[in-house]
């Protein structure tokens, strides 16, 4: 017993990390991609409460708002709207797997909670300190990122600012449908 | 205590996961997603190492790399979208419309 409480944090890591690498065996062995889109989902979490374990708290609330939030509903949109051949309407809703969802969900918030825990209570480590630091002055670690992303990277921050432009552009103009057939189809009319 | 090998061990497993997912599997979606898995192997070695260095520019690299997985994102699923809508299918062996 004491060597679980002396060691809890070591325990705690192997415990994420057993868990994570399952989320991504799930990803790639699921027949059905909303299995898929789950455990991805899953190991997007527990990524997230490695972030917290080394100090970047702001990359694990980006994780969970922008992978989690954002990216996952894009894909769940996605394997709905491609109708795929072998995803039959009754498996699309996991109505037999509501109580794992249930379950899973409030081993993410313990497990998110522990995270957390862990990360603000032992500050280790050899630079911990300069992660949540502005001028020597202790502030939060989003503070911290903000000034050296708007100071020291503030160029590649721009350049990824266009990237995204010509991301949503592409998508655009992938998502349309035929321009040639319905130009094609407009002259025939005229 | 967790050092930054521990890190670096279970980014190799989550990126080798990514790659043998990407190469194994037909299905567009799946690939897409094992892509991912690959970018979160990347920031989990880059936050072990800014925490190792006691650098932040670990951490906004890792920011720029969630960037440019949600550009990936988009576009691929904007492929998947036009692959479907021309034939009718995920599969990615199927996309050969540009093959002589």
């Amino acid at each position: 017993m004491d060597y679980l409480v002396a060691n809890f944090g070591t325990i705690f890591f192997y415990l994420v990390a057993a868990l994570t690498v399952a989320g991504a065996v799930g990803v790639i062995v699921a027949r059905n991609p909303v299995h898929s889109a789950l455990c991805l989902l899953w190991t997007f979490f527990m990524v997230a409460v490695l972030f917290i374990l080394r100090h970047a708290e702001l990359l694990a609330a980006v994780q969970v708002l922008v992978y989690a939030g954002g990216i996952m509903v894009l894909y769940l949109f996605v394997i709905m709207l491609a109708r795929v051949k072998n995803l039959r309407p009754e498996e699309v809703f996991l109505s037999g797997l509501a109580p794992l969802a249930v379950v899973g969900g409030v081993l993410i918030g313990a497990l998110l909670s522990i995270g957390i825990l862990l990360g603000t209570m032992a500050v280790g480590g050899s630079g911990s300190a300069a992660l949540a630091n502005v001028g020597n002055q202790p502030v939060g670690n989003t503070e911290a990122v903000g000034m050296v992303l708007y100071t020291r990277y503030l160029v590649p921050f721009e350049v990824v600012s266009v990237v995204l432009l010509v991301a949503m552009i592409g998508a655009i103009v992938f998502g349309r449908r035929d321009p040639v057939a319905d130009s094609g189809a407009a002259e025939v009319e005229q | 205590m967790i050092t930054a090998t521990h890190y670096v061990a279970l980014s190799l497993i989550l990126f080798c996961l990514g790659l043998i997912g990407v190469m194994v599997r037909r299905n567009f979606i799946t690939v897409l997603m094992s892509l991912e898995l690959m970018f979160n192997a990347v920031n989990l070695n880059l936050i072990a190492f800014s925490f190792r260095l006691g650098d932040l520019g670990g951490q906004v690299l890792a920011i720029f790399v969630i960037t440019v997985a949600a550009a990936e994102a988009a576009i691929g699923l904007g492929l998947i979208i036009a692959l479907v809508r021309l034939k009718d299918t995920i599969a990615l062996d199927e996309a050969d419309v540009m093959r002589s």
